[in-house]
C-alpha cells in the first residue's frame, strides 16, 4: 500500500540518526587528521631507495645500473653514474649514483621500477600526505631524499622486508664461503707453486752440483 | 513574554515623535521577523547538515567552531565574498531582478502568521488569501531566473518548478480550504482561535483534518521544492535548476528564499493544523505562546530533514501523477469528509462515518496509483 | 488623488507601456505582470481586500504563467522580432483606441453614480463578500463551482485513464532497451 515504504524507509534513517550517537556501528567515519586508519602492508604510493647501517650514502644499495630508468613507463626516473665506485653489501665494487631523481608529479606507482631492480635498492614507500604548495619545487626528489633506511623499510613492509633480507643474508654467506673457497684455493695454489717453486729449487740445486 | 514583548514596543513608540508613529510601529513588527527567521534560516543550514550526517552514517561539519556551530557564519562570508558571475548572453536587468524579487513574497508570507496572543505582524480579513496570493507569484519569478540565465538547465529547471509548483498548489489551497470551511473564517487569527483548549481541539485531531495535514505538508515540500520533490534543481540531472547560473549572494538570496519559503509553509501549517500558538494541554498555558509556536515549528523542521534525508526524489512523471491522481482527489474527498464531520455533530459518530471514507478512498486511490508499477529488486547487468 | 494612487497609478501604466513597446515578449508578460499588480494594488487601496488579493492570486499566479507557457509554446521567441514591430496601419489603431476611450469616457461620464458625492459606505469585508456569495448569489457560484469541479475531476480521470498506456509504453521501451 501507498505509503509503507516510505515508513520503513524513515524507520532505518531514523535508526541510523539514533544509532549514530550510541553504536559506533552507524558511525564509521575516522576523523582523519587527528585519528588515523593503520595503513595496510601491501599499501604502496611512490619508490624510494634503501640504504644498510646507518649512512645513507655509504650504504645506499642502488649500483646506478639504470634499468629501472629505462624500464619507467612515465620516465619519471633519472640517474647519473658516480665516477668512484664504492663496495656492496658482499665486498664487491660497484658503481653508485651521483643523481637519482624521482619526479613524484609524474610517477604512476606502477611499481616496474620494483619489479627489475636486480638489487632490491628501489621500493615502494607508503607516505601519502606529500602535497606541496608550489606545482614544481618539493615534487622533485633527489637521492638524499629518496633514500630511507632499511629499518624503515621493515616497518612498512616486514614480509617483504623479512623476506629480501634472508635472501641478502644467504647471499653474504654464499659470498663469504665463495671468497673463502677462493682464498683457500688461491692459498693451495700458493702453496702448490710454492711447493713447485721449491721443488724447481730443490732441484735445480740438485742439478748444480752435477755440473 | 507576549506582554513583555508589546510593552516594549509601546515604550518605544511613547519616545518617537507622532508622525514616525505608524512607520516605527511596523518597523518594530517587521523587523523581528525577518531577524528571527533569517537565524532560524542559519541554524537549519547547520543542523540539517548535522542530522543528514547522522542519517548517512558521518559526523557533518566540525570544523569551524564547536561542533560546526559556525558554519554558517563561514558559508555566509563566503557567499558575500564571492565572486557575482553573470552569463555574457543573459538578461542582465531580469537575471539581475530574480533573486532579490523572490525574497519579498516569502519575507512578506510571514506578515500573516500569528506567533502569540496579539502577537501578529498584521491580522488581515483574509489572511489565508495574502498567504497564497504572495506565494503564487514566486512561479513567476523562478521563471524569470531560468529564463534570464540563457541557459538551457536553467530554463529545464525553471519549467519543471513552475509545473511543479502550478501542480501541488491545488492539493496545498484544496487541502487548507477545508481549515477554512471549518474554522469559518479567512483570517488566521481566527483560525488559529477556534483551535483554543487542548490538543483535542486542535484540527490535527479530527479525521479530515489528520488527511489534510498530511496532504499539506507533502505539498508544501513540493512548494518550497524540497526533497523528495526537489526536481526543478535536480543536481544530478540540471545542475541547480533555474539557479544555475547564479554565483554568490544572489545564489544565497535562492537559497534564502527556499528555506524561508519552508518556514513559511510550516508556519502556515502549524497555524491550520497544529493549534498555532496553543499549548497541548490547558495547564501549560503558562509557557508563553510563541515557545510552543516555535517547538511545533522546530518539530516540523526536524521532521522535513528527516524526510529529506531519507526519501530519494521522484521523477517528473511520478511527482505529476501523485499530484493529479492522488492528492487532487484525496483533498476533495477530505472535503466531503470535513462537511460529513461538521453535520454528523463531530462526535463519535462523525468519527465512525469520516474515517471508513478517508481509509477507504486512501487505499483505493493508492493502490490505484501504484496499480501496474512492479516493484522488483534491481539486477545490475553490468556492475556486478 | 492621493500620493499612494499617484504611485500605484504610475507604476500600473509604465507597466502597460512596457507590456505593448518591448520586442522580447518574455520583457511584455513580464511588464504585464506589473500592471496586474498594480491594479490589485489599486483595489487594495480602495479598501477591496478579498478582490485585491483574488486579483493577485488569479492574475500572477495563474494567468501570467498561463501566458508564459503559451508564449514557450510557440515558435518565434527569439530575442528580437524581425522587421518593423509597428504595423503600417497605425492611423487606423490610433483610432480605434481613442474611438474606444471615447466611448468608455462617455459612458461613465453619463452614469448617475457620478452624481452622488460620497461614496455611500460599502461593506467590504471578507465576510461579508462570503454572505453575499452565499445567499444573493448562490446560484451562480453553485454554477461555477459545479463547472470547475467537473473540470477538475475530469482532468483527474484523463489522467488516471493515462497509467495504463503510459506504462505500457515504458514496459516496452523498457524490453526494447533490453534487446
Amino acid at each position: 500500500m501507498l505509503g509503507t515504504g516510505i515508513i520503513k524507509g524513515m524507520a532505518q534513517t531514523a535508526k541510523n540518526f539514533v544509532g549514530s550517537y550510541s553504536d559506533p556501528k552507524y558511525l564509521t567515519t575516522v576523523e582523519y587528521p587527528e585519528q588515523r586508519v593503520p595503513t595496510k602492508e601491501n599499501n604502496r604510493n611512490f619508490p624510494f631507495l634503501v640504504f644498510d647501517g646507518e649512512e645513507a650514502m655509504v650504504g645506499l644499495r642502488c649500483v646506478a645500473c639504470q634499468i629501472c630508468e629505462k624500464e619507467c613507463p612515465p620516465q619519471c626516473i633519472y640517474i647519473e653514474k658516480d665516477k668512484n665506485k664504492k663496495p656492496d653489501f658482499v665486498g664487491k665494487d660497484q658503481f653508485q649514483p651521483a643523481v637519482f631523481d624521482i619526479d613524484i608529479s609524474v610517477c604512476m606507482s606502477c611499481q616496474i621500477c620494483v619489479e627489475v631492480c636486480p638489487f632490491d635498492a628501489i621500493k615502494m614507500d607508503t607516505e601519502f600526505e606529500l602535497s606541496q604548495t608550489n606545482r614544481f619545487d618539493g615534487l622533485l626528489i633527489n637521492k638524499h631524499q629518496l633514500a630511507k633506511s632499511n629499518d624503515y623499510y621493515r616497518g612498512i613492509h616486514p614480509t617483504e622486508a623479512a623476506e629480501i633480507d634472508a635472501a641478502r643474508a644467504a647471499d653474504v654467506k654464499k659470498a663469504a664461503a665463495k671468497a673463502a673457497a677462493k682464498a683457500k684455493a688461491e692459498a693451495e695454489k700458493k702453496a702448490k707453486a710454492a711447493a713447485e717453486a721449491a721443488a724447481k729449487t730443490e732441484a735445480d740445486a740438485a742439478d748444480t752440483p752435477e755440473s | 513574554m507576549e506582554a513583555l514583548l508589546i510593552a516594549i514596543k509601546a515604550r518605544i513608540l511613547e519616545l518617537a515623535p507622532e508622525f514616525l508613529q505608524f512607520p516605527l510601529g511596523h518597523l518594530l513588527s517587521i523587523t523581528p521577523v525577518i531577524s528571527v527567521f533569517a537565524g532560524i534560516f542559519a541554524l537549519t543550514t547547520w543542523i540539517e547538515r548535522k542530522g543528514l550526517g547522522r542519517i548517512q552514517n558521518r559526523l557533518g561539519p566540525n570544523r569551524v567552531g564547536p561542533v560546526g556551530i559556525l558554519q554558517p557564519v563561514a558559508d555566509g562570508l563566503k557567499m558575500i565574498f564571492k565572486e557575482d558571475v553573470v552569463p555574457r548572453s543573459a538578461d542582465k536587468i531580469v537575471h539581475f531582478l530574480a533573486p532579490i524579487l523572490l525574497v519579498i513574497p516569502t519575507m512578506l508570507a510571514f506578515s500573516v502568521i500569528p506567533y502569540g496572543n496579539r502577537l501578529v505582524p498584521i491580522d488581515l480579513d483574509a489572511g489565508i488569501l495574502f498567504f497564497f496570493a504572495i506565494g503564487g507569484s514566486a512561479e513567476l519569478i523562478v521563471f524569470m531566473a531560468g529564463w534570464s540565465s540563457r541557459n538551457k538547465y536553467a530554463m529545464l529547471g525553471a519549467m519543471r518548478a513552475i509545473a511543479q509548483m502550478i501542480s501541488y498548489e491545488v492539493p496545498l489551497i484544496l487541502s487548507s480550504i477545508v481549515v477554512i470551511m471549518m474554522a469559518g473564517s479567512l483570517s488566521l487569527v481566527d483560525i488559529v482561535a477556534v483551535q483554543t483548549g487542548g490538543f483535542w481541539n486542535w484540527h490535527v485531531a479530527t479525521p479530515w483534518g489528520f488527511v489534510g495535514f498530511l496532504l499539506f505538508l507533502t505539498a508544501a515540500l513540493a512548494e518550497s521544492n524540497r526533497s523528495p520533490f526537489d526536481i526543478p534543481e535536480a543536481e544530478s540531472e540540471i545542475i541547480a535548476g533555474h539557479m544555475t547560473e547564479y554565483s554568490g549572494f544572489k545564489y544565497a538570496l535562492f537559497f534564502l528564499a527556499e528555506y524561508l519559503g519552508l518556514f513559511a509553509m510550516t508556519g502556515l501549517a502549524i497555524t491550520l493544523f497544529l493549534g498555532g500558538f496553543h499549548a497541548p494541554f490547558p495547564f501549560l498555558n503558562w509557557v508563553p505562546a510563541p515557545l510552543w509556536f516555535f517547538g511545533k515549528f522546530a518539530i516540523l523542521v526536524a521532521l522535513f530533514i528527516w524526510i529529506r534525508g531519507t526519501l530519494p526524489r521522484l521523477r517528473m512523471d511520478q511527482l505529476m501523477g501523485l499530484a493529479w491522481k492522488f492528492m487532487i482527489p484525496m483533498s476533495l474527498i477530505t472535503f466531503a469528509a470535513g462537511a460529513t464531520w461538521h453535520y454528523a455533530g463531530k462526535g463519535l459518530l462523525a468519527w465512525i462515518l469520516c474515517t471508513p471514507m478517508l481509509l477507504g478512498s486512501y487505499v483505493y486511490l493508492g493502490t490505484a496509483l501504484t496499480k501496474g508499477q512492479k516493484v522488483s529488486k534491481r539486477v545490475y547487468r553490468f556492475a556486478d | 488623488m492621493t500620493f499612494s494612487f499617484a504611485i500605484i497609478a504610475f507604476i500600473t501604466l509604465i507597466g502597460a507601456v512596457g507590456a505593448l513597446a518591448f520586442r522580447q515578449i518574455v520583457h511584455s508578460v513580464l511588464c504585464l505582470a506589473i500592471t496586474f499588480t498594480g491594479v490589485a494594488m489599486l483595489y487594495l487601496q480602495l479598501g477591496a481586500q478579498f478582490l485585491g488579493f483574488a486579483q493577485f492570486l488569479v492574475y500572477i499566479g495563474a494567468v501570467t504563467i498561463l501566458i508564459l507557457f503559451a508564449v514557450l509554446l510557440t515558435k518565434n521567441t527569439g530575442p528580437t522580432i524581425s522587421g518593423q514591430v509597428y504595423s503600417a496601419s497605425w492611423v487606423s489603431g490610433v483610432g480605434v483606441g481613442v474611438s474606444v476611450f471615447v466611448c468608455l469616457a462617455w459612458a461613465i461620464l453619463r452614469t448617475p453614480q457620478l452624481d452622488r458625492l460620497a461614496a455611500e459606505e460599502t461593506n467590504s469585508t471578507v465576510k461579508a463578500i462570503g454572505l453575499s456569495l452565499m445567499s444573493d448569489y448562490v446560484i451562480p457560484l453553485e454554477v461555477i463551482a459545479l463547472l470547475l469541479t467537473a473540470a477538475m475531476v475530469g482532468a483527474i480521470v484523463i489522467a488516471m485513464n493515462e497509467t495504463s498506456t503510459q506504462t505500457t509504453m515504458q514496459g516496452a521501451n523498457h524490453e526494447k532497451g533490453l534487446k
